[in-house]
């Protein structure tokens, strides 16, 4: 009982986005994902962290079907990702993505990359398009960028475009790969931010990075991978504090390190 | 040891040191900066006063303008632009009647407006399918006629700069769609869509475009049933469009590749679909980067139209050559040739500043 005020209390539900159920994927020979399984509820932020090569980028382009896998089960919203590129589709518009590389579209003003999809994919009025982006814009604090080209900004403020693209489709789950690990200390900040208020917006989040600063303020569950298996998942303070197996122990020694 | 060094006032701004903007100092640091350079300039210099004189000399000086007999022509030591005088009808709408030449002329100009009209980018979108309609629309009645009071006129009198610029026109507007086809297709994941798409490719492109007008005009009509014709423009036409998206579509599919995954990543997770990625993201930006090879591509086919004189059709090129086919005029077939030469420069030319000015229109990725 005390468990579900506490849940209502932070915007969050019993409610489950995104299941993994013993998920396994190859890339030609090598097994990447190990009987992968994670649940996340609706208003959950986990944080996603492990060795470069140990399968977090992998494990969420799954989640929106950016790759395949091949045995197990991947629930959003209760649907299924299976072949049908219909439940692909709708995932899509379900599941907001942010990159470690942007992706904006270059071609595009910064508008045009927020309008793009909810003009063409939820056919929204462009009016309303514009009203929504704006809005987004604003909320990641760059309205008055809106009409100059993603090559006109810098690392953060593109990183920022890219979150109010994705905000823009208004997503129930969003997915960042390693969203700062391209930026200049001094712009990982204001990317930061971003994330931490939308977090405490209550939106469902799954986020690959070793920031360890954001796991511990806003994350519910931090993940650990090794060698495409979850080693570890734990509340923040148990996991930085309390970690139990000894390649956890190994990695928090090394990224705690510097 | 270390040194360190602070400095405690502000240095003030000096005036940028000439040299570089004076015409002497820009001709020292660009046409004479070592020795090599300098000669290179002396050269060039020598090579220039050596060619250009004697060339305005016969072009302009000791010219033959306007009207005049060919005896007059012979008996002057410049160029005889007489010839150009005396045959242009001949050489800009070949063999059309006389009397009704007024009907390509205008042909023309439908389809010169036609094409200036296309490169507004404000009409990009389906005023560019009205814009071609009216302008084919206008073209083919004036040249064929038979409608409006106009006396019908058969295909096989056409020719000339209206036939040239026809092919070239509905040729690039034709194979530019089938090579953004060909070229997704050959990078579809459906096996049997980019085998095609393959196939159709390297077999036309590994093949000269001479053997494919062969092929149209003498084969084709092999296969059809007796009775059943097609016009030789149009079989001549098909072959310059089948030709020309093969090429096209290399050229796009190299644009295509030169794109990072990461735009179709976004795009995906967006929720874009395969048409919508392709049309909205991916083509805007392969199509931009791959202008240059493109108009390349365009400009080698404006000029390779001149090969369907090979099947007889009286093109800008084979017009000429008729035209010189009068004894008294042969021997000016230098000034006649260059009366053309300047007519597809002037359209190659335009093409190539076209191209080089939408560039620039489209660059976005300077800093403003
Ligand atoms: N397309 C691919 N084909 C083959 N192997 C791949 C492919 N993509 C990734 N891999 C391999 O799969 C493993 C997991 O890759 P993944 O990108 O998921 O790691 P990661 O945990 O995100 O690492 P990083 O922290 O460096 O981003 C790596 O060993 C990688 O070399
Ligand atoms: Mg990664």
């Amino acid at each position: 009982m005390a468990h579900a005020t506490a849940n209502a209390e932070a915007g969050r539900s019993d409610e489950i986005m995104v299941d993994l159920q013993r998920v396994n994927k190859w890339y030609g020979d090598f097994h990447v994902l190990k009987d992968v399984s994670l649940t996340v509820r609706r208003g959950e932020r986990i944080v996603v962290c492990g060795p470069s090569g140990s399968g977090k980028s992998t494990l969420i382009r799954c989640i929106n079907r950016l790759e395949e896998h091949q045995q197990g089960r991947i629930l959003v919203e209760n649907i299924e990702l299976t072949n049908d590129v219909k439940n692909i589709e709708m995932i899509r518009r379900e599941v907001g993505m942010v990159f470690q590389s942007f992706n904006l579209f270059p071609h595009l003003t910064v508008l045009e990359n927020c309008t793009l999809a909810p003009l063409w994919v939820r056919k929204m009025p462009q009016r309303e398009a514009a009203a929504v982006a704006m809005k987004f814009l604003e909320r990641v604090r760059i309205p008055e960028q809106a009409e100059k080209y993603p090559g006109q900004l810098s690392g953060g403020q593109q990183q920022r475009v890219a979150i109010a693209r994705s905000l823009c489709m208004m997503p129930q789950v969003m997915l960042f790969d390693e969203p700062t690990s391209a930026l200049d200390p001094e712009m990982i900040k204001e990317v930061l931010d971003v994330m931490v208020e939308l977090a405490h917006e209550g939106m469902t989040m799954i986020c690959v990075t070793h920031e360890m600063g954001f796991a511990k303020s806003v994350a519910d569950n931090v993940v650990f991978m090794d060698q495409g298996e979850i080693v570890e998942m734990a509340p923040p303070a148990e996991f930085f504090t309390n970690p139990r197996s000894d390649r956890t122990k190994a990695f928090l020694s090394q990224i705690l390190a510097h | 040891m270390e040194e360190t060094l602070t400095r405690e006032t502000q240095t003030p701004a000096r005036a940028r040191p000439r040299g570089s903007r004076d015409p002497i100092g820009w001709a020292r640091a660009n046409l004479f900066n070592g020795w090599f350079n300098s000669l290179l300039t002396i050269l060039i210099l020598a090579l220039l006063v050596w060619i250009v004189p004697p060339f305005i000399r016969w072009a302009i000086s000791d010219a033959v303008f306007g009207a005049a007999t060919p005896d007059e022509c012979k008996a002057a030591s410049g160029a005889c632009w007489a010839v150009v005088t005396e045959k242009y009808r001949l050489i800009l709408f070949g063999r059309y009647p006389f009397e009704e030449q007024w009907r390509p002329l205008f042909g023309i100009v439908a389809l010169v407006g036609m094409a200036l009209l296309s490169c507004d980018r404000r009409f990009w979108g389906w005023q560019l399918l009205v814009i071609w309609a009216l302008g084919l629309g206008i073209f083919f009645v004036l040249m064929g006629g038979g409608v409006l009071g106009l006396s019908p006129v058969r295909t096989n009198l056409w020719g000339g700069l209206p036939l040239t610029l026809m092919l070239a026109f509905i040729g690039i507007a034709a194979a530019f769609p089938i090579a953004i086809l060909l070229a997704l297709g050959r990078r579809s994941k459906l096996p049997i869509i980019s085998a095609l798409s393959v196939g159709y490719i390297e077999l036309i492109r590994g093949v000269p475009l001479i053997t494919l007008l062969f092929m149209g005009s003498f084969m084709l009509p092999l296969f059809m049933p007796t009775g059943v014709d097609i016009d030789a423009i149009l079989r001549a036409q098909v072959a310059i469009i089948m030709f020309a998206a093969a090429y096209l579509a290399e050229v796009i599919r190299g644009g295509l590749q030169a794109l990072p995954k990461g735009q179709h990543e976004a795009a995906a997770a967006l929720g874009l679909g395969y048409w919508q990625t392709q049309g909205l993201i991916i083509l805007p930006q392969a199509l931009k980067i791959t202008i240059p090879p493109i108009v390349n591509t365009f400009i080698g086919l404006f000029k390779d139209t001149s090969l369907v004189a090979i099947v007889s059709l009286t093109d800008l090129v084979l017009a000429t050559r008729q035209a010189l086919g009068d004894p008294e005029w042969r021997q000016f077939f230098i000034e006649a040739y260059l009366f053309i030469m300047v007519i597809y420069w002037v359209f190659c030319f335009f093409m190539s500043k076209y191209s080089q000015h939408l560039e620039r229109s489209l660059a976005t990725d300077r800093r403003s």
